[in-house]
C-alpha cells in the first residue's frame, strides 16, 4: 500500500517538502545541541523537564485519544465508526512516534538510550513508559495495517488480529496512565502528587485527542474525495464535551483539595501558576488563556446547536486543543518544578533552539501522518470507486 | 521485464558505493604503529596482565574494573602472578602509560576507534604544567 | 506456506536477524568476565560500614566563611566546575538558609541565631532513596556494600527522572562541557562529561583508601562520618547525645545526614 504515498497532487508534495525542510532546519539545531549539551534549551538545574518533556506527555495524550474511535467501533458496534478507525489508529502512530522523539531529543546521553533495555529496572516508572509506548505503536501499526489491507482487498480482516485489536483498547490506557506515574509517584514535588493525575491525564488526552481528529477530518473532507461523514464528526464532538467537561472538573477537585486543606507544598504551584509567586508570573497569562479556552470549547460544545454547526465546532476543537496543550504543555511540567524543593524559584522558558527542535520533532510527527492519512484515504477512494 | 537495465544499473551504483571504502583505500594501508612504552613502564616489565592479553582485551577489564570499582566497592586488582594493583585508570594505567598521544591515540587512531574516555579522565602527562 | 516472493523475502528477513542474533549475545557475554586467574578485593585500609551517616553540627558554623573551605575542599577534588549561568550550575555540598535547607519545620519567628546561620546541604544517600527507584537503567543505585547513593557515568543516559525525584534538589546536570569551568583539574579525579547527572559520593574514593570525605577533614570537627549502624561510631554517639533533625522526614526516605541544630 506504501505506492499510495507518492503518488499525489503538487500541493501534497509541496506540503510534504514543506515539512521537510523544517525537519532538516530542526535536525541541525539538534546537531549543535548534541554538540553542545543541553545547555542551549532553557532547563535548569531546578526546571529539568522542559518543553521536550512537556510536549512528550501532551503528545502521550492524543495517542491514547485515537482508542475514542476504536473502543465504541469494536467494542460496541457502533458501526459508523467504522469509516474513521483507521484514521485514529493512524494519528495513534504519528503520536507515539513523536513521543518517542521528544524523548530522545530530551536525553543528554542519546548514544546510551539502549541501556534501557540492557540494564533494565522494573523498579523505573520511565522503564515501563517504555515498553508501553513503543507497545502502543507496535499494536496501532500491526491493527492499522492489516485492517485497511482487508479493506482494499474487499475481504474481512484475519481472525488472529481481534486479540490484538482487543489489546490495544486497555493499552491506551495503559500508555497515558504509565504517564502520569511517572510525575505522581515522585516525593517531594506536591503538585503532581495527586491520585487524581492519570485520571486527569486521560481526561484532557479523550478532549484533545478527538478534538485534533475532528479537524484532520474537515481537512481531509476539504482535500480529498473521501468525506469522513458527518455522523461521525458529531459523535466524536460529543465524547471531546464529555471529555473537556470532565477534565475541567478534575482541575476543580485539584483545587478545592489544594486550597481547603491549606498545605503549601499543594498550594503553592496552583498558587505559582494562577496567581504568580513573589514577582513571578511568566506563566499566569498563559495558564488563564488556558482556562478561558477550555471554557469556551466547554460552552460551544455542550450547546447542541453551536455543537451542529460545523464552522462553530472548528473553532471550539481549536480552542479546546491550544487550551489542552498550554495545560499540560506549559503548565503541568514546569508548574511541578517551580518552586524547587528548596523553595527557590527559578522560572523556566524554551529558548529558540529549543523551540526550533521541539517544531522539527512536530513536522516530523505531521509527515508521518501526511503519509499515513495519503495512504489510508487513498484506499478508502478506491473502494468508493 | 523492461526495468531490466535500470535494475542492473541500480545494482551497479549500489555495489560501487557500497564498496567505495575498499577500493579507495586500496593499496594504501597505513604501517601499523609501533607502540612506544615510557621509562616507568618499560621499567615494570609486565602490565596488570601479560601484554597478549591486554592488547586484546584492555578495554574489557576497564569495564570490569569500573563495575568493581563502582558498584562493589572493590578498589584492588590481583593479577594472576599475586601483584596488587589499585584499579585506577586515571591513577594506575595513566601513572605508567603518560604518554597517551604516543601510547593510546596512535593505536586507536590507527584502528579508527574514538573512545570516550577522556572525555572524563584526565591524561597525566600534563601533570606538572 | 505458499511459495511467493514475498513469502520467501520475509523468511530471509527472518534468518538474517536469526543468524544476527547470536554475535549479539555473545557481546553481552564477554562482560561476564574470562577465566584468567585474577581477582579484585577490597583494599586492606578500606574503611568498612553498613551504611554511612553524617552528623553536622552546626552550631559550629557561624558565616559562609565557616562553610566555604569544606565545599572548596569537595569540589576542587572532585572537579566541580563553577559556572556563572546559574541554570548550568553543579553543586555537590552548597550553603542553604534554614528556610530553604527545612522548609517544613519552618516558623514565622525562629531563633535568630539558626536563622543566620549557613546549612551545609549535600545529597543524602538516603536509606530508600527516590531517585534510584527513578533511575531506569540503574546508573544511580544504593550500595548494598556501604549504603552510598552511587553514580555509574558511564551507564548514566541523561534523562534526568533522578533530578525530578529527588526532594532535596542534591542533583545536578552537565548542561554543557564541564571542564571549561573548573579552574584548576585534580588529574587524579576524572570531570564528568556532558549530558550525565551527578552529585556527592561521600568520597567513596577516600573511604577506599581508609581516609575520611574532604568535607569531614576540613570541618575541624564540626562534621562527623561513621556507620549509622555501629553502635559505638562517633555518629551513634553524637546522635544519642543531641537532639538532630533530617530534611523532609515526612517523606519516608530517611536520610543519612543528621543536622543538631
Amino acid at each position: 500500500m506504501l505506492e499510495l504515498a507518492i503518488k499525489g497532487s503538487k500541493k501534497y508534495y509541496g506540503w510534504v517538502t514543506a515539512l521537510l525542510l523544517i525537519i532538516g532546519i530542526g535536525f541541525l539545531v539538534y546537531l549543535k545541541q548534541l554538540n553542545v549539551g543541553l545547555g542551549i534549551t532553557g532547563m535548569s538545574r531546578d526546571v529539568t523537564w522542559g518543553f521536550y518533556i512537556a510536549n512528550f506527555t501532551f503528545l502521550v495524550g492524543v495517542a491514547a485519544g485515537g482508542v475514542m474511535v476504536v473502543l465504541p467501533y469494536y467494542l460496541h458496534d457502533y458501526k459508523a465508526f467504522g469509516r474513521i478507525t483507521i484514521l485514529g489508529e493512524f494519528l495513534a502512530i504519528a503520536a507515539v512516534i513523536m513521543c518517542v522523539t521528544f524523548i530522545l531529543v530530551d536525553l543528554g546521553q542519546p548514544m546510551r538510550v539502549f541501556n534501557v533495555f540492557i540494564y533494565f529496572s522494573p523498579r523505573s516508572v520511565l522503564f515501563w513508559d517504555t515498553i508501553v509506548l513503543n507497545g502502543y505503536l507496535f499494536l496501532n501499526l500491526l491493527v492499522g495495517w492489516n485492517v485497511l489491507e482487508a479493506e482494499r482487498n474487499g475481504v474481512h480482516y484475519r481472525a488472529w488480529l481481534k486479540p490484538f485489536i482487543y489489546l490495544s483498547i486497555p493499552w491506551a490506557v495503559s500508555i497515558h496512565t504509565v504517564t502520569a506515574y511517572l510525575y505522581c509517584g515522585l516525593p517531594g514535588r506536591g503538585f503532581w502528587m495527586t491520585a487524581i493525575l492519570a485520571p486527569r491525564f486521560l481526561a484532557s488526552a479523550f478532549a484533545a485527542g478527538p478534538a485534533f481528529l475532528i479537524l484532520l477530518c474537515m481537512i481531509v473532507r476539504k482535500t480529498t474525495d473521501f468525506d469522513p461523514g458527518k455522523e461521525q464528526i458529531q459523535s466524536l464532538a460529543k465524547i471531546v464535551a464529555y471529555a473537556i467537561c470532565i477534565n475541567v472538573f478534575f482541575f476543580l477537585c485539584e483545587v478545592f483539595v489544594a486550597f481547603y486543606s491549606n498545605i503549601p507544598e499543594h498550594m503553592v504551584h496552583l498558587k505559582y501558576l494562577y496567581a504568580g509567586l513573589n514577582g513571578h508570573t511568566l506563566l499566569v497569562p498563559w495558564m488563564w488563556a488556558s482556562l478561558i479556552f477550555m471554557g469556551i470549547g466547554i460552552v460551544l460544545l455542550v450547546n447542541p446547536v453551536t455543537r451542529k454547526n460545523e464552522s462553530v465546532l472548528i473553532v471550539a476543537c481549536i480552542v479546546i486543543f491550544i487550551g489542552t496543550y498550554i495545560d499540560k504543555g506549559l503548565g503541568m511540567i514546569s508548574g511541578g518544578f517551580v518552586p524547587n524543593p528548596l523553595h527557590h524559584i527559578n522560572e523556566y522558558w524554551p529558548t529558540l533552539p529549543e523551540a526550533m527542535i521541539a517544531l522539527a520533532v512536530w513536522a516530523l510527527g505531521l509527515l508521518v501522518l501526511t503519509v499515513l492519512f495519503k495512504i489510508a484515504i487513498g484506499v478508502k477512494e478506491e473502494v468508493q470507486a | 521485464m523492461n526495468d531490466k537495465k535500470w535494475i542492473i544499473a541500480g545494482i551497479v551504483v549500489f555495489l560501487a558505493l557500497f564498496t567505495f571504502p575498499l577500493w579507495y583505500n586500496m593499496g594504501r594501508a597505513a604501517p601499523a604503529p609501533e607502540l612506544i612504552l615510557t621509562e616507568k613502564a618499560k621499567a615494570a616489565r609486565e602490565c596488570v596482565m601479560p601484554e597478549k592479553y591486554m592488547r586484546a582485551n584492555h578495554m574489557q577489564l576497564l569495564g570490569q574494573w569500573r563495575h568493581a570499582v563502582v558498584r562493589n566497592s572493590k578498589r584492588e586488582f590481583v593479577n594472576p602472578e599475586g601483584k596488587v594493583f589499585t584499579m585506577s585508570l586515571s591513577n594506575t594505567c595513566l601513572d605508567c602509560h603518560s604518554n597517551k598521544a604516543d601510547f593510546c591515540d596512535k593505536c586507536h587512531n590507527y584502528a579508527s576507534v574514538t573512545p570516550y574516555c577522556w572525555d572524563c579522565h584526565l591524561d597525566r602527562s600534563k601533570e606538572n604544567e | 506456506m505458499e511459495r511467493t516472493r514475498r513469502n520467501i523475502l520475509k523468511l530471509f528477513g527472518i534468518s538474517a536477524l536469526g543468524v544476527s542474533v547470536k554475535p549479539v549475545f555473545n557481546a553481552f557475554a564477554s562482560e561476564a568476565g574470562h577465566l584468567t586467574g585474577y581477582r579484585m578485593e577490597k583494599g586492606k585500609n578500606a574503611l568498612k560500614a553498613r551504611q554511612w551517616a553524617m552528623v553536622i553540627d552546626t552550631r559550629q558554623f557561624h558565616s559562609p566563611d565557616d562553610l566555604k573551605p569544606l565545599i572548596d575542599a569537595c569540589h576542587q577534588a572532585h572537579n566541580v566546575p563553577d559556572f556563572e549561568n546559574k541554570n548550568h550550575e553543579i553543586k555537590w555540598i552548597w550553603e542553604e538558609e534554614y528556610h530553604h535547607a527545612f522548609p517544613n519545620k519552618t516558623t514565622q519567628f525562629l531563633n535568630e541565631a539558626v536563622e543566620h546561620r549557613p546549612f551545609m546541604v549535600l545529597c543524602n544517600h538516603c536509606e530508600n532513596p527516590p531517585c534510584c527507584r527513578a533511575c531506569p537503567t540503574k546508573a544511580t543505585f544504593k550500595r548494598k556494600s556501604d549504603g552510598i547513593v552511587m553514580m555509574d557515568f558511564h551507564r548514566c543516559i541523561g534523562c534526568r527522572f533522578c533530578m525530578a525525584a529527588c526532594p532535596f534538589g542534591s542533583r545536578s546536570f552537565n548542561f554543557r562541557d564541564p571542564r571549561p569551568g573548573i579552574p584548576r583539574l585534580n588529574r587524579k579525579f576524572p570531570t564528568r562529561t556532558r549530558g550525565v547527572v551527578e552529585k556527592c559520593n561521600f568520597c567513596a574514593e577516600r573511604l577506599a583508601v581508609g581516609k575520611m570525605p574532604y568535607c569531614v577533614e576540613a570541618s575541624n570537627g564540626a562534621l562527623a562520618f561513621g556507620d549509622l549502624y555501629d553502635p559505638d561510631s562517633t555518629v551513634r554517639q553524637l546522635l544519642k547525645e543531641n537532639y538532630t533533625i533530617r530534611r523532609k522526614q515526612g517523606l519516608g526516605t530517611e536520610p543519612s545526614v543528621y543536622y543538631i541544630v
